[in-house]
């Protein structure tokens, strides 16, 4: 195989690759697990942390 | 065993008040070469106060010394606060903070002799490459150790874009400077010719892509939700955020290289890739300064917050001016000129700085036990700051589309209509400008280092607890 014609095909996989993240991203299963992992910052302070509890994302 | 209950906040200090310290440095010495640029007579006709000695130290000060200090500083942090561990070794962390510093300081004292490899961003020579590449593995060793050994199941996206930092400048780094040594402070590429350009402009445009904003994205990530106290505004949009930029910022470089020798299709390929960047670049702004929706009240009381989110601001229109330089019509004007130096400085004093400014605001007093002596001097410098830049880019945007238009102007039978001579002429009061802009934003640096100084000043360091794994 031509190294070109293996650099587009590697090209052409990447962005399926790339696309696959955005699907699985995006995918309402997900959104359980970003809310949480979005507080992670929050996790480790002692005492209060009202980060985010009333939020209300709608994204 | 008291000491493995707490973070390693040693390093992350050190690091903070070399970040203070290097950037007036490095600001100074950009304030001088600014004043040689409009009085050319300050550079005494002593040869290390050359412009073209010190130009690449206070781009070598600002970029690796200040910028790579805020960066160690708040990775070591991070790290440790969303994994919930210590450091995974003390030393070696050390280790990264002394050879860091021992590289600036060879830089410091090599640069100004005129000992350069002559590449931009890469000017340092192959001893003090090697020290380098001997500290940035340490560096990724410490930083993804800890990773792995951390106690919280999912990395946080502020990691994943240190993480990406790390590892990219380290490859970038050990290609691009590979070199020939003919003695012990003279070296040449293994490359040549346009390859050489090319390879040089790969590792130039992603230092900018990961070193200037990969890592100050993940300063991003951590600190603005923090600050506001709220969680990043969309998470899913920060993963595809990471990848997106992953998979483009790579392409980017060729734009450097318009109407060179550089093939043809490479220079439009990178003009595409360039473009398309602003989709990432545009995406993760969104969700920086979105994080704040429902909370904007916040910026008009917390000037901390407002360092955090105008930087947000300054990147994102730095993100849309750079894809629009990269056009090859408009790289035809823009290229060689001012305006080159302003899109830069819109980037660097306006995101990487203030991202830098509001981290440290945030980290040194927590790293100290106190709580910042001034707001009010926080308020002064943000203005300061914000006015300097912006005297700073406009001068620069108009000096550069004049030099531009000048350059490119011809009368009727073909001839140029201006010397050269009569460009540089032409400039002389927007160098003045840029000057009395550089000036304020190093006098707001230096209001900044004075208000740390009364904040820290007889505190006792402090090293925070880590919680214990209940949850």
């Amino acid at each position: 195989m031509e190294i070109s014609v293996f650099h587009g095909i590697w090209t052409a996989a990447l962005l399926v690759i790339f696309i696959g993240i955005v699907i699985w991203a995006w995918s309402g299963k997900r959104k359980p697990d970003f809310d949480k992992a979005a507080r992670i910052p929050f996790d480790d302070e002692p005492g209060p942390s009202d980060g985010g509890i009333k939020r209300n994302q709608n994204d | 065993m008291a000491e493995a209950q707490t973070y390693n906040y040693r390093v992350v200090r050190q690091f903070a008040v070399m970040t203070i310290v290097w950037g007036i440095v490095g600001m100074l010495v950009g304030v001088f070469i600014a004043a040689q640029l409009a009085w050319p007579a300050l550079n005494f006709d002593v040869p290390w106060l050359t412009f073209s000695r010190l130009r690449p130290l206070h781009t070598n000060a600002v970029i690796f010394a200040f910028g790579g200090s805020a960066l160690f500083a708040s990775s070591y942090y991070v790290v440790q606060r969303t994994c919930q561990v210590r450091l995974i070794s003390d030393q070696l962390a050390a280790f990264t903070f002394w050879g860091w510093q021992a590289v600036i300081v060879l830089a410091a004292i090599t640069l100004p002799l005129g000992i350069t490899t002559t590449k931009e961003y890469a000017e340092l020579e192959w001893p003090i490459d090697l020290l380098i590449a001997v500290v940035w593995v340490v560096y990724a060793v410490v930083f993804l150790g800890t990773i792995v050994k951390r106690r919280v199941k999912h990395i946080y996206v502020a990691n994943w874009f240190f993480a990406a930092f790390i590892v990219t400048v380290a490859v970038l780094h050990v290609v691009n400077s590979a070199a020939l040594p003919v003695s012990l402070w003279k070296s040449y590429s293994v490359y040549a010719g346009v390859q050489d350009a090319m390879v040089q402009w790969w590792y130039g445009h992603n230092a900018v892509g990961f070193f200037l904003t990969a890592g100050f994205l993940g300063m991003m990530y951590y600190f603005v939700p923090k600050q506001a106290n709220r969680p990043i505004y969309s998470y899913r949009l920060s993963v595809v955020h990471f990848w997106a930029l992953i998979f483009t910022y790579i392409w980017a470089g060729p734009h450097h290289l318009h109407y060179t020798a550089l093939p043809d299709w490479a220079q439009s390929l990178g003009m595409v890739m360039s473009i398309i960047l602003l989709a990432p670049s545009w995406g993760g702004m969104i969700n920086g300064i979105m994080t704040l929706s429902g909370a904007w009240e916040k910026l008009r009381t917390d000037p901390v917050l407002r360092f955090l989110i105008v930087s947000v601001s300054f990147y994102g229109m730095s993100t849309f001016e750079g894809p629009m330089m990269s056009i090859k019509t408009v790289n035809a004007l823009s290229h060689y000129t001012d305006w080159t130096i302003g899109h830069v400085h819109s980037g660097a004093l306006g995101w990487v700085a203030l991202i830098s400014f509001g981290t440290m605001y945030y980290l040194i007093p927590r790293l100290f036990g106190r709580e910042l002596y001034s707001l009010r001097l926080v308020e002064l410098h943000f203005w300061i700051a914000t006015i300097g830049i912006v005297l700073y880019i406009t001068a620069m945007w108009v000096s550069g589309i004049m030099q531009g238009l000048m350059w490119r102007a011809v009368n009727l039978d073909g001839t140029l209509t201006y010397s050269f001579v009569e460009s540089v002429q032409a400039m002389h009061p927007f160098y003045i400008i840029r000057f009395l802009g550089g000036l304020l934003f190093l006098v707001g640096a230096v209001v900044m280092a004075y208000n740390m100084w009364k904040t820290v000043a007889g505190a006792k360091t402090v090293d925070a607890v880590i919680p214990a794994p209940a949850h």
